[in-house]
């Protein structure tokens, strides 16, 4: 199994970017946390150098959809943790869209947030371990990028935009002894999944955590969170067209 | 920013620890000095590479530029009549052996394998299977060229500098870069020695027999079969070899060239050497190599002991070129290599206590070479008047903590004993043991000359920061 020893987790703040943050420091990791919020930011990192006697946690301000800043901050943290074997891309937006709305701000927004972003960073880190034949990279996709469901176009576009990304990048250098991992978490315990509704099978970002950890450390390609989720999409996605649009899902 | 298309992944030649670097390939002393601007401009250290044959982390840190001096490799200029040879740092110790060879002078100091740059050998002050003899490579050297980061370059010679000589020479290339090194050579009547093998049944009896022949051979070299036990434990095979004296070499002219010297390409003329890595492979495991040593210990002790015989001069030194890339036996971790060097007094003791360890954590070394050595007045010297245990031990995934903690065990006795340990070799050696190694204000003196001159610490490696502290003896 592969040891993480630097680590590079985006959107870090919250969620299961920050529950896989805190898990690979307590592994012994030295990881660096990118998000938008420096303040929610700045106190994870204290706390999870508070447990430790050596620094352990980095903070790093960064909006995602500054690509222009991504290279100089690659080689800058790569250079802070002393190497980089791990990068970890969490973050993404889920603005709550009316079943009849087409909001080309909020949508954008998402895609520039969960695909763009995903993308300005994945871009030069696939080419850092391309070149060195080595490194794992975790994308945190969703169950929803699985179907277009009439909910949420934009976001499920996102998201399946995310996953053939990743699918691609693996193709590309999975040969040179890259992995990529692809992750559908269904419903875990984060603000953005805050509020009523979408309970079914609920977990703990640490929960999340811990089994996104192991899938990435043996290798596997594409994972669901938790696993019998796996079983679940693979009905969806077999319901034929004709009748998934007639469920307003 | 540091150019992206300079990034790779670099290693120690155990292939067990490595990282990422941006690497410079200059080619000349401007080359050089442009890397050192850019490694400034980013911030970062630099770290000093030859051919990269450290079996650890002495050439590579993670993040850092790596200056590879592997193509400054020209002889600057060469005196046949007095055998002193002015290099650059890349020229290797085969290119060295064989320009000068011809003309009947041969390195005074050779490592086992033939592929080590003079500025790497330099850099961590090399010994052979001569050491007691010889002394290190250092010793051989009149004159260097030193490139500090500031980009001053000064000439260093035994009489203009000689504690800078003795400082720079055997510290990990802390203190500046040699960019061309004057060596004094050894002569040589012919391209062959004359050799002796002989078998030893335990580990008092091959330390004393190493002994005795010390002051008639040249050359003395063990192998120990570290999966001995009991009564048994420590015997090996030992081989000696002199030189040929004027005129007991009828082709001499013959033996002296480059050609003559190189080694087989085939196994009993049949198979390719190339291949014979592959054949190795199934027997790198634990029962493998028990049954190759006990195989090697009998064959060579019931057929071999007491046999005498000629061998060309690259045959004998350099038998880990013998097998083309023997190593990848060691695949997927790689190995590492710890050599401890122990006065002659508690060697026995010493190496007992080592190979019961190893033993005892189901880790014995797959090989164990057993050198003799003398001190020297170098800063970092890593000689004393005794003896040399190395031992490889492959790095199996999933056991590499309780390697490193078995190469602990080993130290510790080492310490005890007064012994130092071998920098070139050493991916596992806590920073702690081996500083203790060193007797007062040696490592201040260290110190005090990385302020004067690298006072930004620009030059730094893995090896340095884990042996010497971060910042590369300060």
């Amino acid at each position: 199994m592969v040891d993480f020893r630097h680590a590079l987790v985006i959107g870090a703040s919250s969620g299961i970017g920050e529950a896989l943050a805190r898990r690979l420091a307590a592994g012994g990791a030295r990881v660096a946390l990118v998000a938008r919020r420096a303040q929610q930011l700045e106190e994870i990192v204290a706390s999870i150098n508070a447990t430790s006697s050596e620094q352990r946690a980095y903070a790093i301000a960064h909006d995602v959809r500054n690509a222009g800043e991504v290279p100089e901050l690659l080689q800058r943290i790569s250079c802070a943790l002393g190497g980089l074997d791990l990068v970890v891309f969490a973050a993404g937006i889920q603005h709550r869209v009316a079943f009849d709305e087409f909001d080309v701000a909020k949508d954008q927004e998402m895609l520039a947030v969960n695909l763009a972003g995903a993308v300005a960073w994945l871009d030069p880190v696939a080419d850092r371990f391309g070149r060195l034949k080595r490194g794992t990279i975790i994308g945190i996709g969703s169950v929803a990028g699985d179907r277009g469901r009439s909910a949420n176009p934009a976001y499920n576009t996102s998201k399946a935009g995310l996953h053939t990304f990743l699918e691609a990048i693996r193709n590309r250098i999975g040969r040179h002894g890259v992995r990529v991992v692809t992750i559908k978490p269904g419903f875990v315990e984060t603000r953005m999944n805050a509020g009523p509704g979408g309970a079914l099978w609920r977990i703990s970002a640490d929960r999340a955590a811990e089994i996104i950890l192991r899938a990435a450390r043996r290798g596997r390609e594409t994972v669901y969170v938790p696993a019998r989720w796996r079983y679940l999409m693979w009905v969806i996605r077999s319901i034929p067209s004709c009748v998934f649009k007639r469920l307003r899902v | 920013m540091l150019p992206a298309d300079r990034l790779e992944w670099v290693e120690g030649w155990g292939m067990s620890v490595g990282a990422a670097g941006y690497v410079w390939r200059p080619s000349t002393i401007g080359g050089i000095r442009e890397a050192f601007e850019a490694a400034r401009q980013a911030g970062v250290p630099v770290v000093l590479r030859g051919a990269g044959c450290s079996y650890g982390d002495a050439a590579l840190r993670p993040e850092s530029v790596v200056l590879d001096l592997g193509r400054m490799d020209r002889v600057l200029a060469w005196d046949p009549a007095a055998g002193v040879i002015d290099v650059e740092p890349g020229v290797t110790i085969r290119a060295l052996w064989r320009y000068a060879l011809g003309d009947g002078w041969w390195p005074p100091v050779v490592t086992g394998t033939m592929e080590p740059t003079i500025g790497g050998c330099l850099a961590m002050n090399v010994h052979g299977k001569n050491n007691w003899r010889r002394g290190v490579l250092g010793e051989h050297c009149l004159e260097l060229d030193l490139l500090l980061p500031d980009g001053e370059l000064r000439t260093i010679t035994p009489a203009s500098d000689r504690d800078l000589l003795l400082a720079v020479i055997g510290s990990f290339g802390q203190l500046g870069v040699i960019t061309r090194a004057r060596l004094k050579l050894k002569p040589v009547s012919s391209g062959l020695l004359h050799v002796r093998a002989a078998a030893a049944p335990d580990l008092e009896s091959i330390l004393r027999m190493v002994d005795e022949a010390k002051d008639r051979w040249e050359y003395v070299v063990g192998w120990i079969d570290a999966f001995a036990r009991g009564r048994r434990l420590g015997r090996g095979l030992l081989h000696f070899a002199r030189h040929l004296e004027p005129g007991e070499d009828a082709s001499a002219a013959q033996s002296l060239r480059a050609e003559a010297q190189d080694l087989p390409d085939t196994v009993f003329g049949l198979l390719p050497k190339t291949m014979m890595w592959r054949l190795m492979r199934p027997f790198t495991n634990r029962p493998g190599m028990r049954f190759v040593n006990r195989m090697k210990y009998l064959s060579g002790s019931m057929v071999g002991d007491g046999a005498e015989y000629r061998q060309s001069l690259a045959e004998f030194s350099f038998l880990l070129d013998y097998v083309p890339h023997w190593r990848n036996v060691y695949l997927p971790g790689g190995l590492i290599q710890h050599q401890s060097m122990v006065p002659v007094a508690d060697a026995e003791k010493v190496f007992g206590r080592q190979l019961e360890a190893a033993q005892r954590r189901r880790m014995p070394p797959f090989l164990a070479v057993l050198k003799r050595h003398r001190p020297d007045a170098f800063l970092l010297s890593h000689a004393v008047d005794g003896y040399s245990l190395a031992s490889d031990f492959p790095v199996v995934a999933g056991r590499r903590d309780e390697l490193w903690t078995l190469v602990r065990e080993m130290a510790e006795p080492v310490v005890e004993a007064g012994g130092r340990f071998y920098p070139a070799k050493d991916s596992a050696l806590p920073g702690e043991l081996y500083r203790s190694t060193f007797r007062s204000g040696e490592l201040d003196r260290l110190q005090a000359l990385k302020q004067r001159l690298d006072p930004d610490h620009r030059l730094r490696s893995a090896l340095a920061d884990r042996l010497l502290g971060r910042g590369g003896g300060a």
